[in-house]
This record gives structure tokens, sequence and C-alpha cells, in this order.
């Protein structure tokens, strides 16, 4: 079964085609690494996929329509993290992590035993079981970001869309984070994640959808994705793509023409 | 104590604290009578003038004083909560600024001096007239910042008709009546008057109760609250509607009360571990609390000189608020 599929996807903002007829199916069991440039529209898509971005065409989730899912019904089957990171009021790391239960819970009720293991589950996962009290304002920026990834993961939903969702953590924690992902793809769970990062990209994700200009350019495993060529076509740069202890490894090293100012 | 044992004991205080200021209010007033007194001629109808005036003067008054600050904290706490704002408060969407409008346009024509509850009334109107421009402003996606806006602007024009109904009235006595019902009190207000406005402060309250969840989900941002399930259509409506029933009501009867609003959930949110929907009762509590404590104030500081309730929250509520903000501004910054 398809976890999400798209059919010809459109979305304008201010007049602006960002999405361009898009089609795109996940199936369970994937880490789809979603890449482009600036602008490409990979947040769009995510946001599309969730109705916060308006758009034409078809979205089925788990199988059924977007439009006809409740919210709840929806958040029972994807969780997402943006882009942005906000935590509005200085509540605990723990209780934060456990808004994510929230579609489980029936109304008025607090949290019950599966949710404080799964809560205890995502909070271990992202290595923030030691903030568990701690105000979560007062944690640093990648810190935050964990906590907020353990929230996403505490959703306990089968298909994850995460924004840029390495970005302000440092080496150890991006890979750990890979390793999550590649771990929850293993389980039968599929996560759609946006990356700039095309060294952690080709590495860990089993299969990479290149966006350029609001259309999908490839979409295929990371070694069919990602070459020279294509590199240069949509990223305008040069790469050194190469291979060490059986993985892939893609390091970008200078422009591929110098914009006409630093000519 | 756990977290859980300490908000217990935090409402348990706060719940002891108002019973107590309501008793207060209800013992304190012209009329000579000693506590017991009092009291006694609340449940036991002797057919006497203490009996009177518990039942017909100081009941009312501080059924009122209870419900309108348990409005101001509530509403207050919500509209924090939803647009995510530590500066909000219930004069923020326009609502209090176009009650107000109201009940200045009903003693400008005399409706007020023709018709008892045409003064009330009329608020209630100008307070749905201020919700509908709100709403038809947001639209249905409507941000929080242009709800915000739609608000500043909304009480921008209200203050400026009610100072063009100031400008224009010809009868000394209509002017000095707008500017007194203006400053807010709560005294001489009768049964009629809490039979009014109690269903729409009841009602009012229902909505903004059910807001408690999506408020605490809030905390992560409208778009990652719409993404665990919050509709926040649903969420705005609640937000907007239960706000202008309960602080219309609120107004009609008592006029604009400042600072309670803003200053209550602030005071308790640290009290309360910051979340939001523990600081839903804690802060209608904290409300309640503080309006009748001035109301008794006023009454007992100058009681033949009529001291607005109005003035008294706002003299002591701006200065307790610049320390407030003084004591948290490193966090603030």
């Amino acid at each position: 079964m398809s976890l999400l599929r798209l059919s010809d996807v459109s979305a304008r903002l201010g007049g602006k085609a960002v999405l361009d007829g898009v089609d795109l199916s996940i199936r369970e069991g994937e880490f789809v690494g979603l890449i482009g440039p600036n602008g490409a529209g990979k947040s769009t898509l995510l946001r599309a996929v969730l109705g916060l971005t308006p758009s034409s065409g078809e979205i089925d989730i788990g199988g059924t329509p977007a439009l006809n899912l409740s919210a709840t019904a929806r958040a029972k089957i994807v969780s997402y993290l943006p882009q942005e990171r906000e935590i509005a009021w200085p509540v605990t790391a723990e209780r934060l992590v456990g808004l994510g239960r929230s579609p489980h819970m029936p109304a008025f009720a607090g949290l019950g035993e599966r949710d404080n293991a799964a809560v205890l589950r995502a909070m271990q996962r992202m290595d923030v079981a030691e903030f568990a009290a701690r105000p979560a304002t007062e944690l640093s920026g990648g810190e935050k970001a964990r906590v907020l990834i353990a929230r996403a993961l505490a959703q306990e939903a089968p298909l994850m869309l995460a924004d840029e969702p390495t970005a302000g953590l440092d080496p150890l924690h991006q890979i750990a984070l890979m390793r999550v992902f590649a771990a929850l793809a293993r389980e039968g769970a599929s996560v759609v994640a946006c990356l700039h990062d095309l060294g952690l990209a080709a590495r860990w994700c089993t299969r990479l959808v290149l966006l350029d200009a609001g259309r999908i350019v490839a979409d295929g495993t990371p070694a069919e994705v990602l070459t020279q060529a294509r590199l240069r076509d949509v990223y305008n740069i040069e790469a050194y793509i190469g291979e060490v202890g059986g993985g892939l490894v893609v390091y970008p090293l200078d422009l591929s023409s110098l914009p006409d100012a630093q000519r | 104590m756990s977290e859980q044992a300490r908000y217990a004991a935090v409402l348990l205080a706060l719940a002891v604290l108002t019973l107590s200021l309501f008793i207060a209010s209800l013992t304190t007033g012209p009329a000579e009578a000693g506590f017991r007194q009092s009291l006694a001629a609340l449940f036991v109808d002797e057919g006497d003038l203490m009996s009177l005036v518990m039942r017909e003067i100081r009941l009312p008054r501080a059924v009122l004083g209870l419900m309108i600050g348990a409005t101001l904290g509530l509403s207050g706490a919500v509209l924090q909560g939803y647009l995510r704002n530590p500066l909000a408060e219930p004069g923020l969407l326009g609502i209090s600024a176009s009650a107000s409008l109201g009940a200045v346009l009903a003693i400008y024509t005399g409706l007020s001096a023709t018709f008892a509850l045409g003064l009330p009334l009329a608020a209630l109107a100008g307070a749905v007239i201020a919700v509908l421009l709100v709403r038809a402003m947001a639209g249905e996606r409507g941000g929080t910042l242009t709800i915000i806006l739609a608000g500043v602007a909304i009480s921008a024009f209200a203050g400026a008709m009610t100072s063009l109904a100031l400008n224009l009235s010809s009868n000394p006595f209509a002017a000095l009546e707008i500017v007194f019902w203006m400053l807010g009190s709560l005294a001489d207000r009768s049964m009629t008057h809490l039979w009014l406005s109690g269903p729409f402060m009841v009602a009012g309250w229902v909505m903004l109760a059910m807001l408690a969840r999506p408020l605490d989900v809030l905390t992560l941002g409208a778009d990652a609250a719409s993404s665990i399930g919050i509709d926040m259509r649903r969420v705005q409506f609640l937000a907007i509607t239960g706000t202008a029933a309960s602080v219309g009501g609120a107004t009609a009867v008592a006029g604009a009360i400042g600072f309670v609003g803003l200053v209550v959930p602030h005071l308790l949110r640290p009290l309360v571990g910051s979340v939001p929907s523990r600081l839903l009762p804690a802060s209608a509590l904290g409300g309640a609390s503080v309006l009748l404590a001035a109301d008794v104030l006023v009454r007992l500081i100058a009681p033949g000189r009529d001291l607005k309730l109005g003035v008294l929250t706002a003299i002591v509520g701006a200065p307790f608020f610049l320390w407030l903000i003084w004591r948290t501004r490193r966090q603030m910054l």
C-alpha cells in the first residue's frame, strides 16, 4: 500500500508556480531525501500534503483522499516537523514531546501508559531524555531541534515529513538522526526529509527525489540521482562523487560557472 | 511535591482566596451590619431592610465581580495562548472598545434613560459588530497578526466614535454619565444585570474552556499544531466568539475594566509551569480574586466618593505590570 500518493499536484504562491504537476508515491519502509536548490518547492510540497498550502491535483494519504480526512485522522498517519522551530512558552521538554500524543488521546484525557512509553522511546531515540524536566526554551538551538524531532517521533505515525531536520545539529547528532530515520524505514515506517546536505542524503537515504523549479527532475536511488551532470545542471556545482566502505560519498567542491561578479 | 500535586495546590489556594474575597465583597458596604448579621440576612429573608440590601444590592454586585473577574482572567489567558503573544489581553480584539461605544451611544441617544436594559443591550450589539468585523477581516485562514491588526483598527475607530459622541454631546449630564460609565464600575448593579450578562459570560466560558488542549499544542506554532490534528479554523472561531460573548457580556454591565486580563495570566504563568491549559482555570480564579479585591477596596478607600473600579485596577495594575516587566526583562529579551 502506498502511504502517500500525489498526482499532478500544483501550487502557486503569490502568482508564481511553486509546484508544477508533481507525481510522487511513497511506499512503506522508505527513507526518501527530498533534495533541490533553494526555492525548488521542497517545503511547499510537504506543506501541500498537510493542506497548509492550497494546491490543485490529487493527494491521497494512506489510500484516502486528503480532503476526506479529518485533521486527527490525518495526524495518525502523517507527522510533520516544520522548518520553523517554535516553542512559545517555557514548558518542560517532556511535556513538549508529549504534545505529539494528542491525536491518540480521547478528549479531556491526560497521557496514558502507552503515551508515556511512546514519549520515553522518542526522547531516548533523540538522546534528549536527560532534558526531560528542563524548560524547553532554555535549551540550546540543537537541543531544541532534537526535542522537537522527538515530539514528531512520539506521534508514531507511519509517515513522517521533516523539513530540514538536520539544520543546527552537530555531526554526531546529524548522523544519529539519519540512523533513526533509516531504522524507522527498516521497521516499516517511511520518512520524507528535505535535505541540503548531499553527503548525508547520498549515504543514508534509500531513495532521493530531486526537485528543480517545482518539478521532479530525478527520482531513484542515490547513485542514480546524484550524477556529475545533474548536480551541474540543477545546482550549478562541481562535486566529488566516490565510494567509501560500500557507501556513496558526495562532496560539493566548487561552482560550475562563476557568477559574472566573481569572474 | 510532584508537578500534578503542585498544580492542584495552586488551584486550591486560588479557590480559597476567591471564596474569601467573595464573602468579603458580600459583607462590605455602607449599610451598618456585622459580618454574621449580613450573611444571615442573605440566607434568611426576614423581610427587613438588610435582607433587601443583601439580596438586591450586594449579592448581584459580588456575583458580577466574581464572574467578570473570571471572564477577564480566562479570556486574557486564552488570547495570550492563542496569539502566542504575552501582550494580548481581552481588549485587544476591539470587543471592549466596541461594547463601550454601544453603551455610550445608548446614553447619548437617551435610549438608556427610556429603557433600563437599553445600555447593556446596546453594548452587547457593539461587541457583536466587533466580532463580525474581526472575523471578516481575518478570514478563514487568518493569521494571528491579521487578527491583532484588525482588533487595533476596530479599537481605534470605536475610540474615535466614542470621542465624537462626547464631542457632540449637548447635554453636560449625558457627557458626565458617559465618562463615568467608561471608567468601569460594579456599583448599583441589579439582579436584572446579572440575568442579562450571565448567560453570555457562561456561554463564552464554555467556548474558551474547549480550547484547553489546542492551546497546549499551539505552543509548537500554528503549522505544527495543525499537523497534530488541531483544526485551526475551529480554534479561531472558539477563541474570537468565546472572548466576544464573555467580554461583551462583562463590558455591557461593568464598562471596560483594564489590566486584569493582561496582568493575571502573567502573574500565574510561572506557578502552573507555563502550561497554557493549566493557566485557564488558574487565571479565571485569579481574575475573579483581583476584581473582587479591587471592588472591596473601592468601597473601603472612599466610601462616599464612588471611586470607580476601572480606575483602581489601572492605578494598581500599571505599576505592578511595570514591576513584572522589570523582574522578567532578562528572560524576555
